[in-house]
């Protein structure tokens, strides 16, 4: 395809090439031309829906055509609620980390925030939405994102903020120093320093969202039954007719969606984030995505970027950099602002302290029976937390240090790993209480398995990081020491994976504790199973409408795992940074 | 000085603790910097050469006095300079061009004539070539010269270096030395001065019109004064080696500290029993052990600017640990020559456990801090205490920083003394076991 431009004869070649032809060049502009035309029809559908009459009860169809149509649905409410989280994050975490007086709230806050399960916001958010929008559908769509947005949101508004306070000084300085404006600092800058964690949580935020799908879809509140059409109603639906076959069709949807997703979203963005790592030489092994390189020699996107992006990043560049210099001499603080801020301030202290009062009132109506319910609910759910970290931690580290310490059986078993770590655990739920119920375990036994399910992938991939990262020469001298066996695993395995074994932990058990709550009670075949524990106080709650009991269960469940942060995972957490840190 | 491009008046620098109490960084300071002269800030670590050098360019303000650009205070309107960083601060997510393209782009200047200036900029300091390139495929000499053109893109008024050269090979750091020499020489560089911080004496004198030298406790102007050599200069050449001793001299000098004094025998009943904890210089006891091997060795003394060169160590990283024998009274040091003293030549000469023995004499008798924790261990009980609580009394005299870094020396020289141990898990310091008081020859 490389022709020489200087022979300008009219060569029959010459005439060939004037003829439209499909060269491998062409190929991207074409699969990106097609992808155009599809996201323009499925925004018109989707507006369509949306903005029709309101429709609480929508068939949910289990024909298995009907899923492509609902896996777009449900990806699209998980796509305008990571944009949502995206931008909260963006701006929560700019504001707790340049402002002292909001940050001392913001972070403490954001803590508690993360420790709320996300059904717990559900009849809120929901009631909340359907009132704004009484007649569209709109109400209910919203609502749904919303539900998903508070499972994604903390835990990549915490990444960017550390981000941004990690940000090394000279840098910084010599961003000042050279006269950024608040823009350019913000993009080329703060953004590409914090772009790694981002992608990482992001990955990790929308895999949640795939879990609370199930639940975010389709939901009784009270006397009233929200229905949305997408894979998680989808699903739900079919377990609670029994229909293997369906549960079996959708779980394959949902894990073709995942994969999809993967290769053409998240494998690209970590192979084009990769330049953003802040290292001092270039690492030999940089991740790799083929739709990337594809779309880097796509001819239209270059023109896309050549025509319209880099005219409007020059634009944007040069209009912060003109309101820059011309302000730069003006005070930070205005009066006007600080009363502004002195204004917004009281207006928060007294909603919260209206807000704790009618909590403390409400609070003030639990019956003794009720109370009594919540302390053994919170001592079950205590236990089989526990019971699921610990029966995932004796099956995942051996086999994570067997796959990290063998190059060649973590290159089988990680991609594997991989995907079967990302179908979300509720999809799976059905299929094994089908089981469950079918050798007669009961869902208190029957949900610490849903517990592992869901959690255990944390401890595993983290596990086997950690193994891998146990330098070679450690491990030769223990060789040479004879140190083999259970002194091995004592003098050098466990101690090595300490650190990266107590995050995986912490990550399991926050997920375990939100997860308690859709595996201890359940719709399933007409029937409600459900078993002592908080997480099914909170469901009945929420399903009944009881709105005192829902607000006094979360808040146990959420003084429950901010506590066992503060006394257990963060003085372990401590010590696998002093103790067991393998650098220097 | 009318010419003068920059006016430091009377600047100052302190952090007040939350308990009130003043640390004082940087002493009132007058300071003019003015066009077409090299100047090198010098001043061992902890004389706040980089915190003077952030007051002079608008990044830091000062807690008292005054910074005026060209008769106008510098917070008004960010005066036009450039900084060239140690750890060259590149974006690593831009490629070169792009790194020396961004301060155009924060001034508004339009992508062509950009893209103009910032090769010319590279031409200029040899990158021709690189344009394309990440900074993380680049070799640090490399990554520098990006930061140098990153700098002079801007044609600054004044161009500022914080330790340009300290994170480079001792080769590359000469050649870029040169080449920077070369450009100013041939009036290649848009800029009217260059202030050069720096803690590396030979590259002052090679470097400098004039020569700032800062003393520390608190950071203050000790000396300043021309050097009226011709470029280029020759390390070997008289002048040359003259101008180096007398920095060292005046870097070595004493600071008018009683604790700093060798060799005196402290009237202890006579004085206040608060006395100011000293300040404890940062250096290991290996080190330390490890000078007065070679000094015993090698005839028992030294000029200072030759032990240097024969460890080929920075003043700044040898004279920690001079300070610290010193304080132990295991050596003297007086105008540029280190003498070890009995003790020290006892302690070179013994063994391993003996060393240790002789250690814990000297701390005990010379460094308030390790006395004070002693005292405090034998009086508690459990013969135990907590970390905190030797961080507050640290706290009255030093910087936070500071206090971090005093503690861990003090922690460095009392384990090695065995004078008491550290528990990490629970930040505690415990008593050691007592110590047989006797003859190291009859341990088993």
């Amino acid at each position: 395809m490389k022709k020489p431009h200087g022979t300008a004869s009219l060569t029959p070649y010459r005439l060939w090439s004037l003829l439209p032809r499909l060269e491998p060049a062409r190929l991207p502009d074409l699969l990106m031309f097609g992808a155009a035309i599809a996201l323009f029809y499925g925004l018109i559908m989707v507006a369509r829906t949306w903005l029709g009459p309101f429709t609480p009860q929508v068939e949910i169809s289990r024909s298995a055509w009907a899923l492509p149509a609902y896996a777009c649905l449900s990806l699209l409410r998980i796509t305008i609620a990571y944009v949502l989280s995206l931008l909260f994050t963006l701006a929560y975490g700019y504001i707790a980390a340049y402002n002292a007086k909001a940050e001392r709230f913001m972070i403490p806050l954001l803590d508690v925030l993360q420790s709320i399960p996300v059904l717990s916001f559900l009849p809120g958010v929901m009631l909340a939405m359907v009132a704004l929008f009484p007649s569209r559908q709109l109400g209910v769509e919203l609502g749904a994102i919303l539900l998903i947005f508070t499972g994604q949101v903390w835990n990549m508004a915490f990444s960017f903020y550390s981000s941004l306070k990690s940000i090394p000084r000279d840098m910084r300085e010599a961003a000042r120093i050279y006269g950024f404006s608040w823009w350019q600092r913000f993009v080329e800058v703060e953004l590409p320093y914090a772009a790694i964690g981002l992608v990482w949580n992001s990955m990790m935020s929308v895999a949640g969202g795939w879990f609370f799908l199930m639940a975010c879809e389709m939901f009784v509140l009270g006397s009233r039954d929200f229905r949305l059409p997408g894979l998680g109603s989808y699903l739900q639906t079919a377990a609670s007719e029994g229909d293997t076959r369906s549960i079996l069709w959708g779980v394959a949807t949902m894990i073709a969606v995942i994969v999809l997703l993967d290769q053409f979203i998240w494998r690209p963005v970590i192979a084009w984030a990769e330049k953003f790592k802040v290292e001092q030489v270039e690492s030999s092994d940089a991740p790799h995505s083929w739709v990337l390189d594809l779309m880097q020699h796509s001819r239209s996107l270059a023109q896309l970027k050549k025509k319209a992006l880099f005219p409007l990043r020059e634009s944007l560049m040069a209009y912060f950099a003109r309101k820059h210099n011309a302000t730069k001499s003006e005070s930070v603080k205005s009066p006007r602002n600080m009363w502004i801020a002195r204004i917004a301030g009281i207006a928060a202290i007294a909603f919260i302290s209206y807000a704790v009062a009618r909590v403390i009132a409400m609070l003030a109506g639990t019956t003794h029976a009720e109370a009594g319910e919540l302390a053994l609910g919170l001592g079950a759910t205590f236990l089989r937390v526990n019971i699921a970290l610990l029966l995932g931690a004796l099956w995942t580290i051996p086999v994570g240090v067997m796959i990290g310490f063998s190059p060649r059986l973590a290159r089988i078993a990680q991609p594997l790993a991989q995907i079967a770590a990302s179908v979300p655990a509720t999809a799976l739920f059905p299929v094994v209480l089908l089981v469950l119920i079918r050798l007669g375990g009961g869902l208190g036994i029957g949900s610490i398995v849903l517990l592992l399910l869901g959690t255990q992938w944390y401890i595993l991939f983290n596990v086997i990081a950690g193994a891998m990262a146990i330098p070679t020469d450690l491990k030769e001298a223990c060789s040479i020491c004879r140190i083999t066996g259970w002194q091995r695993w004592r003098k050098l395995i466990l101690p090595g994976i300490f650190p990266y074994l107590v995050t995986g932990l912490v990550t399991a058990s926050g997920g375990a504790w939100n997860a308690s709550i859709v595996a201890e009670y359940f719709h399933f075949k007409g029937q409600t199973y459900f078993t002592a524990g908080l997480g099914a106080t909170i469901s009945r709650a929420s399903d009944s409408g009881d709105f005192t009991l829902l607000l006094a269960s979360t808040m146990v469940m959420a003084a429950m795992v901010v506590t066992t942060n503060r006394l257990v995972w963060r003085r372990l957490y401590r010590l696998a940074e002093t103790r067991f840190r393998l650098e220097t | 000085m009318s010419d003068a491009i920059i006016q430091a008046r009377a600047v100052e620098k302190f952090y007040t603790q939350p308990d009130g109490n003043r640390i004082e960084v940087i002493a009132p300071t007058d300071l003019d910097v003015s066009a077409g002269k090299i100047i090198c800030l010098l001043g061992p670590s902890g004389s706040g050469k980089s915190t003077f050098l952030r007051m002079l360019t608008g990044l830091s303000t000062p807690s008292s006095g005054e910074v005026l650009w060209h008769g106008k205070p510098v917070g008004n309107e960010p005066p036009n300079v450039a900084i060239v960083f140690q750890s060259f601060a590149l974006f690593p997510w831009l490629n070169v061009l792009q790194n020396v393209e961004a301060p155009l782009e924060a001034r508004g200047v339009a992508p062509i004539e950009r893209r103009k200036r910032a090769l010319k900029t590279l031409d200029t300091v040899g990158l021709d070539g690189f344009e394309t390139a990440y900074p993380k495929e680049l070799s640090g000499g490399m990554k520098q010269r990006v930061g140098f053109a990153r700098a002079l893109v801007v044609e600054p008024e004044v161009l500022f270096m914080d330790e340009p050269f300290s994170a480079l090979d001792v080769l590359t750091a000469e050649t870029l030395r040169r080449e920077l020499l070369e450009l100013w020489l041939s009036k290649k560089m848009p800029t009217s001065a260059i202030f050069v911080v720096t803690h590396n004496i030979e590259e002052a004198v090679l470097l400098a019109d004039r020569v700032i030298v800062l003393g520390k406790n608190p950071g203050r102007i000790r000396s300043d004064f021309e050097i009226g050599l011709a470029h280029p200069r020759d390390r070997k050449s008289g002048k040359f080696v003259e101008f180096v001793d007398y920095i060292y001299k005046i870097m070595t000098q004493p600071d008018a500290e009683p604790a700093n004094v060798p060799g005196q025998v402290r009237p202890a009943s006579t004085k206040p029993p608060r006395q100011k904890y000293q300040m404890l210089p940062h250096a290991r006891t290996a080190g330390i052990s490890g000078l007065l091997e070679i000094l015993n060795d090698g005839g028992g003394h030294d000029d200072l600017y030759r032990l240097a060169e024969k460890l080929a160590m920075d003043v700044d990283d040898l004279l920690p640990i001079i300070e610290s024998a010193t304080i132990l009274g295991f050596a003297t040091l007086t105008e540029g020559d280190v003498q070890i003293t009995l003790e020290g030549i006892a302690f070179a000469e013994a063994d391993i456990q003996a060393r240790k023995m002789l250690f814990r004499e000297a701390a005990l008798k010379h460094v308030a801090i390790l006395q004070c924790i002693e005292s405090v261990l034998k009086a508690k009980a459990d013969h135990s205490i907590s970390d905190e609580f030797f961080h507050d009394i640290l706290d009255e005299h030093f910087s936070s920083d500071e206090v971090e870094r005093q503690f861990e020396t003090a922690m460095n020289w009392g384990r090695y003394a065995e004078i008491f141990d550290h528990d990490p898990q629970n930040a505690r310091l415990v008593l050691s076991e007592p110590l047989v008081e006797i003859h190291p020859a009859t341990k088993p």
